[in-house]
């Protein structure tokens, strides 16, 4: 079980990796528009975060992300978390 | 934004490509000669990217067979197979399917795209999973879209994500379906099916393996990669298509599960389309037995395929990871990717550009697919063409 806070931590330690470097990743970004993440890297990130919390992300929801705080909002609601 | 500004970007693609000349999406053979060429452009080419895997489509046997049912019972059946749409032919093209694969059951769709499509929206529902490998055929995801159920990627043709994926399910395991295809059509990789099988055994799933390209290319009576492997019995769901080695079009799927009956009154994709034209089942049919009763045409297959494999590998070029009838060349630069495709044109080679994000990765493909009716002249032909766009950049003065 994660909190929102600590599944946002993961989503952009995890981007940070991926991102061009000086480039960070906010809350309120959008992953394609703001942080210009092609499909490829939307898949690696997704892997990389399953490999993390050894948890398997259905795709049918993945459309729905369109923000880190979507993407952190996911994996808290995955997790059983609650809002911190 | 309005309704159809959605295909803006489309548009501007389309545009960036008409400049280079011809669009490579839609090449009109203006005539065929024979399988393995036609007259495009006003040239005679050789046709290497087809998916015409036996050469069949003009073989004297399928082409009667066609001809003859086209007399006999006419143009269409203007039904669905639910409704007037089954006739004696088509009952007996499922049996023939059946004894071919050594199955007890066998349902025929009117294409390949809507056997596979149909029969991962209809096994797999509302409280199940299904666990595809990431590179799977746009048919496929079609399937999981309609399917309401959980759709979970594996890494592509890797088994060990597989079962962690599996693992991670627990008792769902047994709710779920696993799909892999034989033959993966980009790059022409194989699947670790051995792997697979024992991974769906040891955690309760079921398995549906896509066998459209690997049909009549793999295994000793040409049934597939699951029986050149020899875990044929392990393998829950077969489907695949008529429109590959069949030279034909249409699809089905085998299995011993006696639900794939039920199949028949479940499945959309079955229920509401008519039904194969009767000169198609006729030609399938007929194609099925030379299958049967030639496995030369496979051999000849393989040495086409590994000699066009071998002499690309040799010139240089970065090809898929394993030889076999499709041969996929990498090019990273889309630009030279559209520049080449239309050299191969010009000099009268036929082959398929796919950009992404129809590749699995950033690449561009020129891929080529081979046939039994190639002739060695033929694949040398390929070859060369394709050595040549290498000699025109050296010469042009670009390093290789």
């Amino acid at each position: 079980m994660a909190t929102y806070d600590e599944c946002l931590k993961i989503v952009r330690d995890v981007l940070g990796d991926q991102l061009e470097p000086g480039k960070t990743a906010g809350e309120k970004d959008a992953l394609v528009a703001d942080l210009g993440m092609g499909s490829l890297q939307m898949l690696e990130l997704v892997v990389e975060i399953e490999d993390l919390l050894d948890i398997s992300l259905p795709l049918n929801q993945l459309p729905e992300v369109q923000t880190v705080e979507d993407f952190a909002r996911m994996l808290e609601s995955l997790s059983g978390g609650s809002s911190a | 934004m309005k309704l159809l500004d959605k295909f803006a970007p489309l548009a501007t693609l389309r545009n960036d490509l008409l400049k280079h000349g011809t669009l490579p999406f839609g090449v009109v053979t203006e005539r065929i000669l024979s399988p393995t060429e036609g007259i495009v452009e006003g040239r005679k080419t050789i046709l290497a990217g087809t998916n015409n895997y036996l050469g069949l489509t003009f073989a004297p046997e399928c082409v009667e067979a066609g001809r003859q049912a086209l007399a006999d019972e006419g143009t269409g059946t203007t039904g669905s197979r639910m409704a007037n749409g089954t006739y004696g032919a088509h009952a007996a093209l499922e049996q023939e399917l059946a004894e071919f694969f050594d199955r007890e059951h066998a349902l025929v769709f009117t294409t390949g795209f809507l056997a596979t499509m149909g029969m991962v929206s209809t096994l797999a529902g509302k409280g199940d999973v299904l666990l595809i490998d990431a590179d799977s055929h746009a048919s496929i995801y079609d399937g999981c879209r309609l399917s309401g159920a959980e759709v979970i990627r594996f890494r592509h043709n890797d088994p060990a994500d597989l079962e962690k994926r599996l693992r991670r399910l627990g008792d769902r395991s047994g709710n779920t379906l696993v799909v892999a295809e034989g033959l993966y059509s980009m790059l022409g990789d194989q699947a670790p099916l051995a792997d697979i099988v024992a991974i769906k055994n040891k955690y309760g799933a079921c398995l549906l393996l896509d066998e459209a390209h690997s049909m009549g290319v793999f295994g000793t009576r040409g049934r597939g990669l699951a029986e050149a492997l020899g875990v044929d019995d392990n393998v829950d769901f077969i489907v695949g298509t008529f429109s590959k080695s069949l030279g034909s079009v249409g699809g089905f799927c085998v299995s011993n599960r006696p639900e794939l009956e039920l199949i028949r009154m479940a499945a959309r994709s079955y229920i509401f389309t008519a039904s194969p034209t009767p000169s198609v089942v006729a030609s399938t049919r007929a194609a099925l037995r030379l299958i049967h009763d030639h496995p030369e045409l496979r051999e000849r297959l393989w040495n086409n395929s590994r000699r066009l494999y071998d002499a690309l590998s040799r010139a240089g070029f970065r090809l898929g990871p394993q030889p076999g009838p499709v041969v996929a060349v990498f090019v990273d630069d889309p630009t030279r990717a559209v520049a080449w495709w239309h050299q191969l044109l010009e000099q009268g080679v036929y082959v398929n550009l796919v950009i992404p994000p129809a590749t699995p990765s950033t690449s561009c493909l020129l891929r080529c697919s081979i046939s039994a009716a190639h002739t060695t002249e033929q694949v040398n032909q390929i070859a060369e063409a394709f050595v040549s766009l290498l000699s025109q950049r050296k010469a042009a003065g670009s390093a290789v």
